[in-house]
């Protein structure tokens, strides 16, 4: 089967992030206003071929914990769902 | 017979030539050594350069970690072998678990690049065995991702173990309790953010790099002695 899949990379709780801290900052100057809680991260997207749902979230699991994520910073949140049938 | 110093290079190391004439100019020899090399030779240090290693795609040292010559530098720190991290070669060596922590951007999302001082914490480290604690080193730095960060834990560990090797007079990116380097528990593996290579020279601006360099080779000398 295949899977297209989302891995959206966060970082931790309470780990700095300059990006969103920044942005925040800019956001009053720009005039919009109201804006808190800023986070930055990044979304890899990919498609696997797995026997079964199962099968790929945990190949897709520990492609986060080996490589995609660096786990003393970042967390990440993995959607998965069944590729539309070519055609 | 001079020391060995095998100097890591992946895709984009840049700094590479600048750690082999600064072991050259005290009497070593630095060797490169290709990131798909699966051996470091008869190594007696090993310095992981400076640059953008694979681009610094994903995150700086994420691949890089993954490249058959990390193999080869994660035993030779497992023997005991100093190890020097510096600037990018400090991120892969957080990215291949040698070192705890991780660098984040730096904070103000600068690009830092000048002279910065240092203050030495330790000499129990392969890099300052030969300088004096409170030793403050003209030392520049050159990062866009250099702001250490760790667990409330690990800190803990750096501080109780003295393991915080220099600290930043001056905090350019942010980093937690002003570090700019640390070693392992086993002081023969240590990363930094600033260049000591580049200041080896007053014709650079600074010559303190030579303490560091020097207690380097020091430590080469003394964990394989060379007939």
């Amino acid at each position: 089967m295949t899977f297209d899949v989302v891995v959206e990379v966060r970082l931790r709780p309470g780990i700095a992030d300059p990006q969103g801290a920044t942005i925040e900052r800019a956001l009053p100057a720009l005039g919009f206003e109201g804006v808190t809680g800023v986070g930055v991260g990044k979304s890899i997207r990919c498609t696997v071929d797995a026997a079964d749902e199962a099968a790929a979230r945990v190949l897709v699991a520990d492609m986060c914990d080996r490589f995609l994520t660096n786990p003393v910073i970042e967390d990440a949140e993995i959607t998965l769902h069944a590729a539309a049938a070519a055609g | 017979m001079a020391l060995d110093v095998a100097v890591i290079r992946f895709p984009g190391t840049n700094c590479e030539f600048d750690v082999v004439e600064a072991v050259g100019a005290l009497g070593a020899v630095g060797r490169i050594v290709f990131h798909d090399e699966s051996s470091l030779g008869a190594a007696d240090a090993v310095v992981v350069a400076g640059g953008f290693a694979h681009g610094d795609y994903l995150r700086p040292g994420a691949i890089a970690r993954f490249s058959p010559v990390m193999a080869a530098v994660a035993e030779f720190a497992a023997a005991g072998g100093p190890v020097v991290g510096i600037c990018n070669g400090f991120q892969v060596l957080t990215e291949a678990h040698l070192l705890p922590g991780a660098l984040q951007k730096n904070a103000g999302l600068k690009f830092r690049c000048g002279s910065s001082r240092l203050r030495v914490e330790t000499t129990d480290s392969v890099l300052t065995s030969a300088a004096s604690v409170g030793d403050v080193l003209d030392i520049p730095i050159n990062h866009f991702e250099g702001n250490y960060t760790c667990s409330p834990e690990t800190l803990a560990e750096l501080r109780d173990q003295d393991r915080i090797v220099v600290r930043y007079v001056d905090n350019p990116n942010g980093s937690v309790d002003d570090i700019a380097g640390i070693c392992n528990e086993g002081r023969n593996v240590v990363g930094l953010m600033p260049h000591p290579e580049r200041a080896c020279n007053e014709l650079l601006g600074s010559a303190d790099g030579v303490v560091m360099m020097s207690s380097l080779l020091a430590a080469a000398g003394a964990v394989t002695p060379r007939g």
